[in-house]
This record gives C-alpha cells, structure tokens and sequence, in this order.
C-alpha cells in the first residue's frame, strides 16, 4: 500500500467535496461531487476492493452523476445562482457540524487504539475480489440480493411515474 | 522523505472528514439539488469506512455490504430526483425554504 497514492486519493476526495458544498452554481458542485466520487474510487483500489472500484465509477460516475446532471441542465433556473447560496441558520449549521466533529474526534481517539489488530494477509494463491464477492453474494447473501432487485425495480417504476408530464385535464 | 504507512485509522480519519463536509452541505445549503450531493458525500464516507474494515478484518462482507449501500443510493437518488422534477413543475422553484407547502 502506497502512502502517496492515499494522501493523493484523499486530497482528491475532499477538495472535490470542498467545491461540492461551496460553489454556487450547481453545474461546478456536481463536477466536484464527480472528482470527490474518482478519489473515493481510487482508495478503494487501494484497499483491494477492485469490484468496488469498478462498481464506483460504473454505477456512481457513469449512472448517478449524469442523472445528477441531466436533472440541473432539465430543471435549473438561471436566477438560483445570484440568490444566496446558503441557509439563514448557517451558524446552527456550523455548530451542528463542529459538534459531530468533536464527537467523531473523540470516537476515533478513543475506539481506535481498543480496535484488534489488523489480521494478516490471507495466503498468496487466493482467489480474487470479484470471485470472492461472487461467492458470498450468490450464497450468503442470496436474499438480500433479491430484496435490493425488488428495490431497484421498485425505484424504477416509481421515478417514470413521479417525473411523467401530467395529461391536459380532459 | 517516508511517510508512515498507511493504517484503519487513516482511513476512518477521511471517512469521517468526509462526512462532516457532507453533513455540512446537507445543512448549509438552499439548492435541494446540491443537498442531494451532499447525501451522496454522506453515503460515500460510509463506504469508505466498510472498506476500510473489510480490509482490516480480510473480509469480504464489508465490500458486500457497501454493494448494497451503493444500491440504495441509487434507487434514492432516482426517486428523489424524478420528485424534484415533478415538484419543480408544480411549484417553480428549488430551494428548500421556499418549499413550505405542509408549513403554516
């Protein structure tokens, strides 16, 4: 594992996450949502969660990210981008925000030196990510797999209906 | 230079920075949109912190699990989306404090 290549992926992520959360125009926020979305894939490579990286950029980048942008270019007003781009209660916002982050703070500070050690690295004739995820999917996880295809046809059915032009009353 | 190597808890450290921003942008912003995004950021930091324990633990369920996370996003950013549409055609706007229709 590289530490150069993390301190990359990470300073991609959250620099991408910075512009998401502070640009005005919506167009720039999804294009930092995309470059945050790469780095957060790269880590999973790092990680050796090759399917996972795959998944990322397929599904997240190709699929959610266009939709994303379809969606702004279909509905997006011009005269959004001059009025402010952020809450009146932003104070609230931003103590919210450094409360969660202290309390984050004390968990990692606290949890992380009663966490096990790391197990060691399995022997070198493994079989691969894909494989392996393969097999706990379409055995373990066999149920749950069939309740996320039921979700997704739901999502389906249920985003065709809710953006349908409504017919002239007749 | 050498910088040390690499342990879970540089992974859960950006996990959480992660979140905080997109916690952050979920509170801080008007466009609902951008909001959405920030969910997204949100469910992005969550995965990282699977990922980050399937490899501690040289598991696979973690990654099986973010599967399933990634799956949920996306079904929620489908319907959240196609809401945004049809609420964009009923009442012209996109700002979360303009949309007050259940508020008196």
């Amino acid at each position: 594992m590289d530490p150069v290549f993390f301190y990359l992926f990470a300073l991609m992520t959250l620099s991408g996450a910075l512009v998401t959360i502070l640009r005005r125009n919506p167009i720039h926020c999804a294009l930092g949502l995309i470059f945050s979305l790469l780095g957060v894939a790269g880590l999973f490579l790092l990680a050796a969660a090759e399917f996972l990286f795959a998944a990322q950029i397929l599904l997240y980048i190709g699929g959610v990210m266009v939709l994303f942008l379809f969606v702004i270019m279909l509905i997006h007003l011009d005269v959004h981008t001059l009025l402010r781009p952020y809450s009146r209660l932003w104070p609230l916002a931003l103590a919210t925000t450094l409360a969660l982050a202290l309390e984050l703070a004390w968990l990692i500070r606290h949890g992380l030196p009663q966490l096990p050690p790391a197990r060691n690295p399995l022997p070198s004739p493994a079989p691969g990510n894909t494989e392996q995820i393969a097999d706990s999917l379409f055995t373990t996880f066999v149920l749950p797999f069939e309740a996320a295809s039921l979700l997704l046809l739901a999502a389906i059915v249920g985003a065709v209906w809710l953006a349908r032009k409504k017919e002239a009353a007749s | 230079m050498s910088l040390s190597p690499i342990t879970t808890g540089h992974y859960l450290a950006l996990s959480a920075a992660l979140l905080l921003l997109g916690a952050l942008g979920l509170l801080l912003r008007r466009n609902v949109i951008v909001m959405l995004m920030s969910v997204e950021l949100i469910l992005n930091a969550v995965n990282l912190n699977l990922i980050a324990f399937s490899q501690h633990w040289r598991h696979t369920t973690g990654q099986i699990f973010a599967i399933f996370v990634i799956c949920v996003a996306v079904a929620e950013a489908a319907i959240a989306l196609g809401i945004l549409i049809a609420l964009f055609r009923n009442r012209g706007t996109l700002l979360s404090d303009e949309i007050d229709l259940l508020k008196w």
